[in-house]
């Protein structure tokens, strides 16, 4: 008995990420695929970031969500390409973020490597950011890092709460 | 072994033979396979060595978002060295893994530029070598992106995001520190001053980086020489900070002829799996 796909991406909504448990890892984006070979069923997963830390564990979830649902023969492939982006990030996902107090991506605001016109997006003078408590605009970034490779440290000058942003990518 | 992700590589034959289908930009299977192997490392070698560098900062950043950042973007390069000596190991096909490269070869083994393995001196000097290396390893994966061989071009394509955002921090570290205090000034200067003949080491081509050009995998290092000029010029000139004249070159990181630093570095870095071989947890 092969469990349909569409009950394996349901099951795969419930795997929660293990940095960032309110999102699941269906609302990050990285599973990019999940298909039968034979009696194996092959997930493909691809890293947020090429050092991340949860990679191991994510896969480790996986594999045993998914046997605890009965599922025996199981094999992850990672693939690089094309490159995770923020943008895979769903609505959902991004509500859930905000309401966690991480302020969700804002798109087309990535890294390009363009560092002198990109100055004043750097500075924060044109990235605006909401605060997920308090929703004011007057934030300011106090880092580009934050407490794991997708996020920065802000600051809201209105209500003084310091969150991370999860930074386009 | 402290090993990251360790999936399978999904059809890296298939990947290969698609390679090998490309032209006259095709790798060639046999006679450049050296060559290709030696391009890896040395990929590899950097982001390894600089990563381990930055990882020294771990608990010594003069701010808690500094300390941070050093560390994030130690485990980007850590992450980025794990694809590529990854990658490394199967073309060589020898068997040996990412973390058999990282942990059991010899300083002479190893390919990173000298500028990688410089002491880190103060954050600052830290933040410079930073610069200097970001505007080059950007330069360098934006055109890898386009490479003949599609392993290669998937793990630029996936560093690339990364370097973008290293480089664009340590550019505006550069100005604020260079156009900042005199105390800070004058220690950006003296960094710039002090690790300018290493940088100059990006740019040396040798028979490697001719074979890879010529087959379609890398660029020539020399072909940045310009766009890296571009770059670094506007943000020293925005940091207040004037670019050395000399042009002379520190040489032999990438052909495996290091500085003492290097031994230094692997004798911690190497030591639990020389000391206890095959340990993990």
């Amino acid at each position: 008995m092969r469990p349909a796909i569409a009950q394996i991406w349901d099951w795969l909504a419930e795997v929660p990420d293990p940095e960032i448990p309110v999102i699941s890892l269906t609302d990050l984006g990285i599973i990019r695929d999940v298909g039968w070979q034979g009696n194996t069923l092959v997930v493909t997963v691809t890293p947020t970031y090429s050092g991340c830390p949860a990679t191991a564990v994510i896969n480790l979830d996986i594999e045993n969500h998914l046997r605890a649902k009965g599922i025996d023969q199981i094999r992850l492939e990672r693939r690089l390409s094309p490159a995770w982006t923020t943008d895979w990030i769903s609505d959902a996902g991004r509500e859930k973020l905000r309401a966690f107090g991480i302020a969700p991506p804002i798109d087309g605001t990535g890294a390009d490597g363009h560092v002198l016109t990109r100055v004043g997006a750097l500075t924060g003078s044109n990235l605006v950011v909401a605060c997920p408590r308090c929703q004011s605009n007057d934030t300011r970034r106090v880092s580009q890092f934050g407490s794991t490779p997708c996020k920065a440290s802000w600051v809201c000058n209105a209500c003084l709460e310091p969150f991370d942003y999860f930074k386009c990518h | 072994m402290p090993s990251l992700p360790d999936m399978m590589t999904p059809d890296a034959e298939g990947l290969a033979r698609q390679a090998g289908q490309g032209g006259a930009h095709a790798p060639a299977a046999d006679a450049d396979q050296d060559a290709f192997v030696e391009f890896l490392l040395r990929m590899g070698d950097n982001a390894l060595i600089l990563g381990h560098r930055n990882s020294e900062w771990c608990g010594h950043g003069p701010v808690l978002e500094e300390d941070i950042a050093m560390s994030n973007i130690a485990l980007d390069l850590i992450g980025q060295t794990a694809l590529w000596l990854g990658l490394a190991g199967e073309v060589e096909g020898k068997g040996r893994s990412a973390d058999d490269l990282a942990y059991l070869r010899d300083a002479w083994d190893f390919r990173n530029l000298l500028l990688v393995e410089r002491p880190n001196g103060d954050f600052g000097a830290t933040l410079m070598r930073q610069f200097l290396f970001d505007a080059f390893h950007f330069l360098q994966l934006r055109a890898l992106t386009g490479s003949a061989d599609p392993r290669v071009a998937e793990i630029a394509q996936k560093a690339l995001k990364e370097v973008s955002y290293h480089l664009e921090r340590s550019a505006e570290q550069v100005i604020a520190l260079g156009d900042g205090t005199a105390e800070s000034h004058a220690r950006m200067q003296a960094a710039l001053d002090d690790q300018w003949g290493y940088a100059q080491e990006m740019f040396a081509s040798d028979a490697t980086d001719v074979t890879m050009a010529a087959a379609g995998i890398a660029p020539d290092p020399a072909s940045l020489r310009k766009p890296w000029d571009d770059t670094v010029d506007a943000v020293l000139a925005q940091a207040t900070l004037k670019r050395p004249e000399s042009s002379f070159a520190h040489k032999g990181g990438k052909q495996g002829t290091h500085t003492e630093h290097l031994g230094y570095i692997l004798a911690e870095m190497q030591f639990l799996q020389r000391a206890y071989p095959g340990a993990s947890w």
